[in-house]
């Protein structure tokens, strides 16, 4: 079947069976390999996209149910011109990465936190981030980059 | 250049932001699935549902026939290619001299299966969702047996026998120390401390699962492989030499970007021959991807230790002898490094920062129906710091003494110290680095705490835990006459091109650790030009001339050193060149911020018109010279590196409900020079995390009879999220290590060595007044519940 959607500011149209997953559409189908597959089962985070402003984890939807949506994944985030994000370069300023796996989602999952939850807490940041797994940095350069980011975005 | 001067240079001590962060942040990493590749077929694994079963017959018409399949391989089919079996790279030599059990690791089961997970078939196919389904369709007939999964059950007599050539599940009885003096000193013994603990089992859940493309070209008879990988030399050397018989210029391992490892990817796994294997079987690239489950059941795991020790001490506190049995679980086979694992990098570590005069211990190393078990986050040292913290806490609490007090009694002072058990101490500091947890810890503020918590109906305690750590693996020569089957040099190529930039090829691996820049800043400080123009180049056996890896908290100090070795190398002929230009002699050269200047006078040339120099050698020595300026150099280091560091950490309980957070956490390391302060600060958080997470919450379960993995997915295995932890108050105190030419000495693992001990010891001081003498971990809310309610029948 065929389904169209909206991808980083492009419409697509992606011809996939059925039981294509969104996670898989996305890295098989558009070769946006940023988003990554830690568990296929949404308890990771790994594959969150942005879905009309939510952020979702891709591996537990249908491409068929994206249809008509407007997603942003990783590749779309930074500036045209390459200027990361706000929330890429706090990332990169606050060493809240190191193997890099987990880090579209968290970014992504940060963006979500931060325009619902503009003033959120540190508390606040960490219960939000729970369904983001990170195996490296014990969270603590990732809550500084989201609190980075959110400073920034607000400005 | 020495440790000292290479620690005064610009760069060294500066927190450059990371090179490679731009790539992860924008999508444009390239982990193993990311490789894009023509002519790609997918490969299924068909696993054993069971832990032990003999596998009678195996049906694959059904699977063949079902549409896109191209192929399926079982175990006939690995025996008629005389595949062998997986290697291990460690002997370990019995306590009477013969060496251990050391049964086949087949890549496909022959005729048994031994761990759930274990791998029956491989199923390939034109896409991953004609593979999963046809591997649905493989009927296995299976004769299941008793299963083993506890290493204490595995050791009983008539415990079912798991492979033939390990008569009683035993794979070595291993020892070290003088026993006799041991029991002597317990003779003159004013008080013996007894402990009896487990070290639970962890899944190291690296973010990335593991990954391997095969790739096979008839053209070159060459082949390919892009594995999930820390290690891509080793792996291709066990794969070639060992495994497939190949020469090993024929083999290109390619470890790109690598989604965090831990130690479960520095070892060749079947699953990475399997699809070399096939690739030229089928003359088709062939991918595999594990999917969380596969990851569960079949990566290495870590830890599973049960250990008896005694610690004698005379009157005033001091240790007089330390005594350990050890039993280990080495799980089904013996993977890569495993039985290094519970010897090696765990007995030589158990004098600890103390002047203990007698250390004697004994492990016996056992398999079981459940996955291999090896290096996982510190492999060996966590094991030894838990038991060695624990006990020194307890013997502290039965005389009396402060958990700081008993520690001061009996720190090493002077260095190098030689430890009853091996190692020599080439440099620390241990009572300055317990002086400053303390002081940043706010010790002196924690009585106020407790009453704070009291208010709340809450419970605080405080836990101490100094650690040391073996690290930068290893001296080739001492490794070999411990068993080693491999050299622990590294490889440093360094290619100055002739506008003066700079590539690295290093045999060290990043998978999340940073060298890209770490290594850089060394190289840009050392040859005084902008980090910027220094790339790293590693993970790819086809562009580094060769390597070990990264583990064992290595790279800086084995790695980094190769490649100052290679820049002295440079720098040496760069001054013959300097000399050339500017009319002078070589050995009045002097080479510092970029410029090679002649002594005494005002003449100077920078590096990058030597570069152009030696690649346009129209003006140049060729009569005495080559052209070219690019540098090899193997280092192979004389000693380990010991860093070392005192912990505190104050954990709160509701006594109601069991639950157990850690309020605070004070980590004060020596890691000798710190090249990259922030990159460090992320290892040490991260380290810590998974030290807690091993104390809190981390638990690989398998169920005692059949075998079967009940935490097999995160759901049921906890891992540590944002909100489980707090915010890490980091210290440093630095004494640097003598024996390389940085001063450094490894902190990748060091926070999960050393908090483990920290935090039970804090929950043991905070369970203290209800009468909780005793507790394993993890700390879950059920368990330090049960273990309240038992102390108060």
């Amino acid at each position: 079947m065929k389904t169209k959607l909206s991808v980083n500011g492009k419409t697509v149209t992606i011809e996939a069976a059925d039981n294509t997953l969104l996670s898989n559409a996305i890295r098989e189908h558009l070769h946006l390999t940023g988003t990554h597959i830690g568990c296929d089962t949404a308890q990771c985070g790994a594959c969150t996209v942005m879905i009309d402003g939510n952020a979702v984890k891709s591996c537990n939807m249908l491409l068929a149910q994206a249809s008509g949506m407007s997603i942003t994944t990783i590749e779309g985030i930074a500036a045209p011109d390459g200027t990361m994000h706000p929330m890429q370069q706090a990332f990169k300023d606050c060493h809240g990465l190191q193997c890099g796996f987990c880090t579209p989602g968290m970014v992504i999952s940060a963006l979500d936190l931060c325009a619902k939850h503009p003033d959120a807490s540190e508390t606040e940041i960490r219960d939000l981030l729970e369904g983001n797994i990170c195996r490296c940095t014990g969270y603590q350069n990732i809550v500084k980059a989201v609190q980075q980011g959110a400073a920034h975005m607000k400005a | 250049m020495g440790s000292n001067d290479f620690a005064k240079l610009p760069y060294i001590g500066e927190s450059v932001l990371r090179k490679e962060d731009e790539r992860f942040l924008t999508g444009a990493g390239e982990y193993t699935d990311d490789v894009q590749l023509n002519n790609l077929t997918y490969t299924v694994f068909v696993r054993s549902p069971h832990a032990h079963a003999n596998v009678k017959s195996i049906d694959t018409k059904a699977a063949m026939a079902a549409p896109g399949v191209l192929a399926i391989y079982i175990g006939e089919d690995v025996a008629h290619d005389k595949i062998n079996g997986l290697p291990c790279g460690w002997l370990i030599t019995n306590i009477d001299g013969t060496p251990m059990n050391e049964p086949p690791h087949p890549i496909l089961a022959q005729g048994k299966v031994r761990y759930v997970g274990d791998h029956v078939a491989m199923v390939i196919a034109e896409s991953l969702e004609e593979a999963r389904n046809a591997a649905e369709l493989v009927e296995v007939d299976y004769d299941v047996l008793t299963a083993v999964a506890d290493v204490r059950d595995t050791m009983k007599e008539g415990a079912p026998l798991i492979h033939d050539l390990a008569p009683k599940n035993h794979c070595y009885k291993w020892a070290i120390g003088d026993k006799a003096a041991v029991d002597k000193a317990f003779k003159t013994a004013a008080h013996v401390t007894k402990i009896d603990i487990t070290n639970n089992r962890l899944i190291p859940n690296a973010m990335e699962p593991r990954a391997a493309i095969g790739c096979y070209s008839r053209a070159s008879d060459e082949y390919t492989l892009y594995v999930s990988n820390q290690n891509p030399h080793v792996e291709r050397l066990l794969l070639t030499a060992f495994v497939m018989g190949l020469p090993e210029h024929k083999v290109r391992v390619i470890a790109p970007d690598v989604g965090g490892g831990f130690g479960s990817k520095i070892y060749l796994y079947a699953e990475d021959v399997c699809v070399t294997w096939a690739a030229k079987k089928l003359n088709r690239n062939i991918k595999w991807v594990a999917d969380r489950n596969e990851s569960f059941l079949s990566d290495a795991h870590g830890r599973d230790h049960v250990t008896h020790a005694e610690m004698a001490l005379d009157k005033d506190g001091k240790f007089l002898a330390f005594k350990v049995n050890t039993d280990a679980n080495l799980g089904a086979y013996l993977s890569t490094f495993s039985t290094a694992i519970p010897t090696i990098l765990y007995a030589t570590l158990l004098a600890g920062q103390y002047e203990t005069p007698q250390v004697y211990v004994e492990v016996d190393a056992w398999f079981t129906n459940t996955a291999p078990v090896d290096a996982y986050r510190g492999a060996g040292r966590p094991e030894a710091t838990y038991l060695l913290e624990r006990i020194v806490s307890r013997a502290g609490w039965e005389l009396g003494l402060t958990q700081d007090e008993i520690r001061k009694r009996n720190f090493i002072k002077t260095f190098p110290y030689q430890t009853p058990v091996a190692l020599q101490y080439d440099t620390g500091d241990f009572v300055q680095l317990m002086a400053k947890s303390q002081e940043l810890a706010d010790v002196a503020g924690f009585a106020a705490r407790r009453a704070e918590s009291e208010k709340k109906g809450l419970l605080r305690g405080m836990g101490y835990s100094s650690y040391i750590e073996a690290c930068g693996l290893a001296p080739s020569n001492l490794a070999g006459a411990l068993g080693a089957r491999a050299g622990l040099f590294e490889c440093g190529e360094v290619r100055v091109h002739p506008t003066g930039s700079v590539t690295v090829f290093t045999g060290s691996h990043s998978h999340g650790q940073g060298h890209e820049t770490t290594f850089a800043q060394v190289v840009a400080a050392r040859l005084g030009i902008p980090v910027e123009n220094v790339d790293i180049v590693h993970g790819d056996t086809g562009r580094v001339p060769f390597g070990m890896g990264t583990y064992g908290s290595r790279s800086i100090s084995v790695g980094g050193a190769a490649i100052m070795k290679a820049i002295d190398k440079i720098e040496a002929k760069a001054k013959k060149i300097a000399a050339h230009l500017m009319e002078a002699s070589d050995t009045d050269i002097d080479f510092a911020n970029g410029e090679f200047t002649v002594r005494g006078t005002d003449k100077k040339v920078p590096f990058a018109q030597i570069a152009l120099t030696a690649y346009v050698p129209h003006n140049y020595p060729l009569d005495k010279l080559e052209p070219g300026l690019n540098e090899t150099a193997f280092y192979d280091p004389t000693n380990f590196t010991f860093p070392s560091g005192t912990y505190i950490c104050e954990v709160e309980i509701n006594p109601k409900t069991g639950e157990t957070r850690v309020d605070r956490f004070t980590a004060v390391d020596d890691f000798g020079t710190i090249i990259n302060p922030m990159i460090v600060e992320g290892q040490v958080h991260g380290g810590i995390a998974q030290g807690i997470g091993q104390a809190l919450m981390e638990n690989c379960v398998y169920d005692r009879q059949t075998g079967q993995l009940l935490t097999g997915s995160f759901m049921d295995y906890t891992m540590p999220r944002a909100d489980d932890l707090p915010n890490f108050t980091l210290g440093y105190h630095s004494t640097p290590c003598t024996t390389n030419p940085l001063g450094t000495k490894g902190c990748g693992e060091a926070g999960a060595i050393g908090s483990p001990p920290a935090v039970i010891n804090a929950v043991l001081d905070a369970l203290a007044p209800l009468g909780v003498k005793d507790f394993d971990m993890p700390a879950t809310p059920l368990r330090v519940w049960e273990a309240i309610q038992s102390a108060r029948v």
